[in-house]
């Protein structure tokens, strides 16, 4: 589904990633690790086609074709979900409109009729009981005055209604309290297929817990380090990212 | 400068006017340059009564001694007031014979606007087919009104029908001593619109100038006068969300609302005239005076405005709060693009005990253009606890525009009080980026991101006027980021 292949992106001249790889296939989910500062971040900002960065050298290929040809809007409207680390607030605009204007967008680049506000509210309402939303959530604007915990929500919410081939998790994890933790995990558990592929950014093996990964990445310094199965994260956990550093030194 | 509008002065005002113009009222159009014969012309026209004609002619007197204003936010090259046709017969029979021969890009934003077909004709000037019977619906529409005593006609008719009635009103909330323009309308308005909801009703329908057949063509000195008697009720709407192309340059239209006893009057505008290309070339100057009087105690009068069009935006809707319990409201959208200038706001004056003004305005700048607020509160002595809420926010796009406010605030007793809140923010980058992400393309991220700042002002206005407004809001910014 995706693949990165010998991946160096700067910013000002700063080099952030440098030779990264990485091939993630239908059904899997794949968890990315590391350090604050090193890169994971930029990673799923350079995938969802933020223009902050420069890609210097390498590819991303993502259902075959050239992702670097692909603006934003049409790399989101062909399956690709960035669950964002800092959701920004978008007064007077309520989450209804937002998404039903998103899913419309879609629903018409996929050549479907644009839904109906009853068609809509229909699906809205199974959204939220998959993704345990029962307040009113939906009808404040987009981010506005949210917690933490409730603009996470939201991501999720937003990942269940646009049913993402590929979604990003940009750190959803971070400042969540236990019950909105599981909230995250559960929708991410349930929305997964065998179809749909998904990649968890995260500094905290405490996410992993209730998200089972295929595989997790450690990344540091702009580089995969090292590569496992689920196991990896515990020996993370464990030893700590000083591990890693010293790992590192002698690549 | 001063000597240049000097010398035009002497040239009005002394001998004979040089053309040797004399009024032939067969005439469809009146020359050039403004005279008292073209008042005597344009009153003849109109077979106006002889106050009409006597207050047209103290109006231009006093205008003869006026210099333009300057104090707006505003620039502009020098108006040749005696370079404009003051009036002209409203045309007979269409423009155009089909589609076809409109401008392309006009149909492009009627298509975008939702315009149905029909109306994209008539808006236009192109022969409309025997199907829609616009004059039918007119006389559905008249007939209803008519049933409730409601009057809705041109100011011409009034002038005919009801003389009394705007003998007594005209020019008593907006006299033509109040400024430059003030005075020039009053000299020369072509037409406009006439209302008076009688005592005690509820007028059945929002009334519209788009249902008023004859509305088109009331040219660029508009005069609309609104009275609503005591308990009485009406909502307003003037204009169209479709975009206005207009050859004449300069228009100044003067409103007036009358609010008698516990009455109350929403007045609602959608303004999108021809604002130029993008260097700024062409486009409407737009000086507009509206105000209305809170006459009696309990009254209340609300203005809503989208303005989106217009080179040179030159407006304050007011309220003067006479009535004791009185209330104001003023509810702002003003969008600029390109080269476009707007120098809008309001003035609340407070007279009355216990009144109330709510103030909302929202500035919207892109590209070049210049956004200001300009805004005048003011409770008298007499106005004991008078109130006013006053918020007044700024939405920047790009780093090449201009927002600006200039707030006035007058307070003459000890017990009012008088909030004023102001922001000003941009879209940024991150809010785009998160609707693009979604798979919003970047027309309809800034429609949705514009909408929601407007929402406050546009979720007052009626129901199928704010559709409209919120697609015109996203058109007229589009291109204006990235």
């Amino acid at each position: 589904m995706l693949n990165i292949k010998n991946l160096k992106v700067s910013i000002e001249g700063k080099v952030i990633l440098d030779k990264f790889n990485l091939e993630v296939k239908a059904g899997e989910i794949h968890a990315i690790m590391g350090p604050n500062g090193t890169g994971k971040s930029t990673l799923a900002a350079v995938i969802a086609g933020r223009d902050l960065y420069e890609v210097e050298e390498g590819e991303i290929t993502y259902l075959g074709q050239n992702l670097f040809d692909m603006p934003v809007e049409l790399r989101a409207r062909e399956g690709i979900f960035l669950g964002f680390q800092y959701p920004v607030e978008i007064p007077g605009v309520s989450i209804a409109n937002f998404m039903r204007t998103a899913m419309n967008e879609k629903r018409k680049h996929l050549g479907m009729e644009p839904l109906s506000g009853a068609e809509f509210l229909k699906i809205m309402e199974e959204k939220k009981k998959l993704v345990d939303i029962h307040d009113k959530l939906t009808n404040r604007s987009v981010n506005e005055g949210f917690s933490g915990g409730e603009k996470k929500r939201n991501e999720i919410f937003q990942m269940a209604l646009l049913e993402p081939r590929l979604a990003i998790l940009d750190e959803t994890d971070s400042g969540l309290d236990i019950d909105a933790l599981k909230v995250v995990a559960n929708g991410v558990n349930k929305l997964r297929r065998n179809d749909n592929a998904t990649i968890i950014i995260t500094h905290y093996q405490r996410l992993l817990e209730y998200i089972i990964p295929d595989y997790v990445h450690v990344l540091f310094n702009g580089r995969l380090v090292r590569s496992g199965g689920k196991e990896l994260a515990k020996d993370l956990e464990a030893k700590g990212y000083e591990w890693i550093k010293k790992d590192a030194a002698s690549i | 400068m001063e000597e240049i509008s000097n010398g035009i002065l002497d040239e009005i005002t002394g001998s004979d006017y040089k053309y040797g113009f004399y009024t032939d009222i067969e005439m469809d159009q009146a020359p050039k340059g403004l005279t008292e014969d073209t008042i005597r012309f344009i009153s003849a026209k109109k077979n106006e009564p002889a106050f009409m004609l006597d207050y047209r002619l103290e109006a231009f007197r006093h205008w003869q001694t006026l210099k333009e204003p300057k104090w707006a936010h505003v620039n502009y090259p020098p108006i040749d007031y005696q370079n404009i046709i003051y009036y002209s017969a409203p045309k007979k029979g269409p423009k155009y014979q089909s589609l076809d021969e409109v401008d392309p890009e006009l149909l492009e934003t009627f298509e975008k606007l939702g315009i149905p077909l029909e109306e994209q004709k008539m808006l236009t000037g192109v022969a409309v087919d025997a199907v829609m019977d616009s004059v039918s619906v007119a006389t559905t529409f008249k007939e209803t009104l008519a049933a409730k005593g409601v009057i809705f006609c041109p100011i011409s008719e009034a002038l005919q029908t009801q003389p009394e009635l705007v003998r007594k009103y005209l020019g008593s909330v907006v006299p033509h001593t109040d400024n430059y323009f003030a005075a020039l309308n009053s000299a020369v308005f072509s037409d406009g619109s006439f209302v008076y909801i009688p005592a005690g009703v509820r007028c059945p329908m929002e009334l519209s100038t788009y249902f008023r057949i004859n509305a088109a063509n009331t040219g660029q000195f508009e005069r609309t006068l609104i009275i609503a008697e005591e308990d009485s009720y009406v909502s307003y709407m003037e204009g169209c969300t479709a975009p206005m192309r207009d050859e004449h340059q300069l228009h100044a239209a003067i409103v007036e609302i009358i609010a008698l006893r516990n009455a109350e009057v929403k007045y609602a505008t959608v303004q999108n005239w021809w604002p130029g290309d993008k260097q700024g070339r062409g486009g409407v100057y737009n000086f507009v005076t509206k105000r209305g009087i809170c006459k009696e105690d309990h009254a209340r009068i609300s203005w809503t405005q989208v303005e989106t069009g217009s080179a040179i935006t030159w407006k304050y809707p007011s309220v003067v709060l006479m009535g004791d319990h009185s209330v104001g409201e003023f509810y702002s959208v003003a969008v600029t693009n390109n080269k476009q200038q707007a120098d809008t706001g309001t003035k609340m004056i407070h007279l009355g005990k216990n009144t109330r003004s709510t103030i909302i305005s929202k500035g919207i700048s892109a590209g070049h253009s210049n956004n200001s607020y300009r805004g005048l509160v003011k409770a008298t002595r007499r106005a004991v606890n008078a109130r006013n809420f006053t918020q007044c926010d700024s939405l920047l796009l790009g780093d090449k525009c201009g927002a600006h406010t200039f707030p006035y605030i007058e307070v003459g007793n000890r017990s009012s009080v008088v909030e004023h809140e102001a922001t000003t923010s941009k879209i940024s980058d991150d809010q785009l980026f998160y609707c693009l992400q979604r798979g919003i393309d970047m027309e309809g991220a800034i429609g949705l991101i514009v909408n929601g700042y407007a929402r406050e002002v546009l979720n007052k206005l009626p129901m199928e006027f704010a559709v409209e407004a919120q697609k015109l809001l996203a058109i007229t910014l589009e291109g204006s980021v990235g």
